[in-house]
């Protein structure tokens, strides 16, 4: 729900948000980074308009905060804030990204028949299929059974599906992890004849 | 001695208008003019590089007690002491007692420091200056660093370069920081020196590979190479090879920087035959294999910055790998460890041997907890200068604190530098370092919440700190035990540490705060403010509070025209000052060229920011001899 500004309500002073009292949030403007030219523009208009570090409430309303109330906000960074050279935070971030190795966390969505929801998942978190699977079990709040090369899982009726990279759906725990990692597009679990079905498969 | 044939000495002429009285306690960084004195201002002392002088150092303005012709017995005399006058300050000082003074101290100087490269132009420079053999430039001032500086502002290090080389053959030395440094300029400069020994760049830019190839091949006798977090670009130059075949007087080599792959094997014959180097600091090309064979070359090396802390990788798991411990054994001298990029963590324990003898150690790129941290800091007990991230967290600070009780300079880096990420250190590390380390002269510390209590901790237990930096990522944060602003944490810094000299503040801070600095900050030359104060009072307080006050960079903070005005009476004893997203207004800014002359008030706006009316993007300005400078970019307005 976008957030409703009306000039004379003061809302800001009876919405509900995290942080100690005293505080006003900042408004955040898209900020580049990368190119210096705007860099100032962003800050300008609020200080301006609201003294940094007031006290009160009665932050300014023609400074409206854009941002879409129902996610948490994840603010923008301001440029040059925090205080970080350039070169030091190209070396850490390279260093994250390698951590993740190399590239963002690899996500997929998680289905599971019967479930209204759909999760998502990063399969770089997890370095095995038990882990894994033992992830999907306290998510979806159900048990997966053993797994065998040749009867698939045995003792559950949910087998855990996945769609690899040519649209087929396969049993999870067939090829090797990393294969799967590579491969997986998407995660289905499914529930009773169909997975029964893959269970018994060639 | 005979220079008492000369009655007077100093002469101090009180002009509040301009100057302050307490010259003898001038720092070394201070720089001063005497703006309205004419005389001296074309003639002699009123000359950046070294001090300003009073209306009392001209003969135009005392009379003066002077024979009709030059002594030259005298000044062969002055020339033979005055030699031995290292200190700039000192010079300084020496060279406002009279032109005599002034003359001979201006032949025997030989190290030229210029701390704002355009408060001065180096045609003045040279001429006053004929015999110098090292000279330190600095140009862009530090926000630079933070992207709130467009790019090619200037701060060219051309002019320089071709008026030293008429002017400095002899020179040996050269010391930049945040200069644009062209290939072209590095050529002029190998060409130029033939006993060119020293170049150090810091947070430079503007050059490549191409560039280093020709240093490293035309400067025969150099000793030192130190690029430090400089912007160089990768001109796919074998620069390693260019260094002469023969044995160099290389000392020390730092490219850390240098993001491109090097020649490993020219590098490691380098090494071989280079016999004097004691310091040397790879970059992330350079893999732990390799760094070993290296290390097996120069046992006698006293710093090293090691590159890539892992295996390459066309080295198969399991293989037998080098003993890194037994290396660092046998490098007996190592007093300084940096480097550590790309670090898997079980190799750190490879250092071990040297622990007890390191006085410095910069893990601030390395990825490591506190579990991995303690085996190493465990030992460290002469360890005097620590960088280090917070992945280490609190518990890592803890263990720095229990046994680094000789520590003097510590920075604590994020890993994740974002304003509302989790913080893995807190006001529990700061308070445990304070506890601990008592002869703390340094702190740079990030962190995403703190208390005042622990700040005011620091300030008692540590009473020699010199520079406190403190940075809460979140801006306006309060301390976040009992939701006040910071006032009181920074006051206490302000007036328990008596030799304070460089203090940044973050968090949510009142006016309060500043009112305390300027209160107490008697001693501070250098206040770098972000997001805080409420009004321009807070501005005012530090302006008029803070006498030794030379520079001065606020963002993002609430205060305009009048307090910027009311700090007339003191810029002229600044380097420079810097306001950035401040409530500045260009008439503000107008009035304080007008009423200041030898200020160049340069002011940043940008065609997006039409509809901010009246408001100034960035101000940055600062004392110059020389007037508005010629070669500023379109989008600075010099007023």
């Amino acid at each position: 729900m976008a957030f409703q500004r009306d000039g004379d309500l003061n809302l800001e002073a009876t919405e509900l948000r995290l942080g100690p009292p005293g505080t006003t949030e900042e408004p955040e403007k898209q900020t580049h980074p990368t190119t210096t030219a705007k860099c100032n523009k962003r800050s300008l208009p609020d200080m301006n308009e609201e003294s940094a570090g007031s006290r009160t409430n009665n932050s300014n309303v023609s400074n409206e905060k854009k941002h879409d109330r129902t996610s948490p906000p994840t603010k923008a960074q301001v440029v040059g804030w925090p205080p970080i050279r350039s070169y030091r935070k190209n070396c850490l971030q390279a260093k994250k990204m390698e951590a993740e190795a190399a590239g963002s966390g690899i996500y997929v969505k998680v289905s599971m028949d019967g479930a209204p929801y759909l999760r998502k998942i990063d399969l770089k978190v997890y370095k095995d299929y038990p882990e894994l699977l033992k992830a999907l079990e306290d998510m979806f709040k159900f048990k997966v059974g053993e797994y065998s090369e040749r009867e698939g899982y045995n003792g559950s009726e949910f087998a855990p599906t996945y769609e690899d990279k040519d649209g087929d759906w396969m049993l999870v725990g067939d090829v090797p992890w990393d294969m799967f990692m590579n491969s997986c597009k998407r995660l289905r679990i499914m529930k009773g004849s169909e997975a029964r079905g893959l269970s018994c498969a060639v | 001695m005979v220079i008492s044939k000369k009655p007077r000495s100093q002469n101090h002429y009180p002009n509040p208008n301009f100057m302050r009285e307490d010259r003898t306690e001038m720092s070394e960084d201070d720089d001063r003019s005497s703006p309205s004195d004419s005389v001296n201002t074309i003639d002699s002392c009123s000359n950046k590089t070294t001090s300003g002088s009073t209306s009392g150092s001209g003969p135009s303005s005392i009379p003066e007690y002077q024979a009709p012709y030059p002594d030259q017995v005298l000044e062969n005399v002055l020339e033979n002491v005055l030699c031995f006058l290292t200190s700039r300050r000192d010079r300084n000082a020496a060279s406002l007692v009279c032109r005599s003074w002034y003359r001979v101290e201006a032949l025997t100087r030989s190290d030229l420091f210029i701390g704002n490269c355009y408060a001065v132009s180096p045609r003045r420079a040279t001429s006053r200056f004929t015999r110098i053999r090292s000279v330190t430039l600095k140009g862009k001032p530090r926000f630079a660093d933070f992207n709130l500086m467009p790019p090619n502002w200037g701060a060219h290090f051309a002019p320089w370069v071709s008026a030293m080389a008429k002017a400095y053959p002899w020179l040996e030395k050269v010391h930049l920081k945040r200069m644009t440094v062209t290939d072209e300029d590095l050529a002029v400069l190998a060409e130029s020196f033939f006993g060119f020994k020293e170049l150090v760049l810091v947070c430079c830019d503007g050059f490549g590979t191409n560039g280093l190839a020709v240093v490293a091949s035309r400067c025969r006798q150099l000793r030192v190479l130190d690029l430090i977090e400089s912007e160089v670009s990768d001109d796919e130059v074998d620069w390693i090879s260019f260094f002469p075949e023969s044995a160099t007087c290389l000392e020390s080599l730092i490219f850390d920087c240098v993001d491109c792959p090097i020649n490993f094997d020219a590098l490691e014959r380098l090494v071989a035959r280079s016999l004097s180097l004691k310091k040397l600091r790879l970059n992330r090309y350079v893999s732990i294999g390799q760094l070993h064979r290296l290390m097996v070359r120069a046992p006698q090396l006293t710093h090293l910055g090691t590159g890539s802390f892992r295996p390459s990788e066309d080295v198969a798991q399991g293989e037998q790998e080098p003993d890194y411990t037994s290396a660092f054994a046998a490098s007996k001298s190592l007093v300084c460890l940096s480097g550590f990029r790309d670090i898997i963590p079980d190799y750190l324990t490879a250092i071990y041997p040297v622990c007890a003898s390191l006085t410095s150690l910069n893990l601030s790129y390395a990825n490591i907890n506190a579990e991995q941290l303690k085996p190493i800091i465990g030992n460290c007990h002469k360890l005097q200068i620590f960088w280090v991230l917070d992945s280490i967290c609190d518990e890592g600070l803890q263990a720095v604190a229990a046994t680094c009780k000789e520590l003097r300079e510590l920075r604590v880096f994020p890993i994740d530098a974002r304003e509302d990420s989790e913080g893995p250190v807190s006001e529990v590390g700061l308070q445990a370092i304070s506890e601990g380390c008592r002869k703390l002269q340094s702190i740079l510390y990030f962190c995403q919440r703190m208390t005042n209590a622990a700040v005011i901790a620091m300030s008692k237990n540590c009473p020699d700190l010199v520079v406190f930096r403190l940075c809460i990522m979140g801006r306006h944060r309060p301390d976040h035990v009992t939701g006040e602003p910071m006032d009181e944490g920074f006051g206490a810094i302000v007036m328990n540490c008596k030799k304070l000299t460089r203090l940044a503040v973050s968090g949510l801070l009142t006016d309060r705060a500043f009112n305390y600095f300027g209160r107490y900050g008697k001693t501070v030359r250098t206040l770098s403010v972000a997001f805080a104060g409420d009004s321009d009072m807070a501005l005012k307080y530090v302006l008029e509070g803070c006498p030794r006050l030379q520079k001065l960079e606020i963002r993002d903070s609430p205060f305009g025209d009048a307090a910027l005005l009311s700090g007339r009476h003191h810029y002229y004893n600044m380097r420079f000052l810097w306001m950035s997203s401040c409530k500045l207004t260009s008439g503000g800014c107008q009035q304080i060229a007008q009423e200041l002359p030898h200020l160049v008030v340069e002011v940043f706006n940008h065609e997006f920011d039409e509809d901010m009316g009246n408001f100034v993007n960035t101000l940055y300005m600062y004392r110059s001899l020389e007037g508005p400078r010629d070669d500023a970019p379109k989008f600075v307005s010099i007023l």
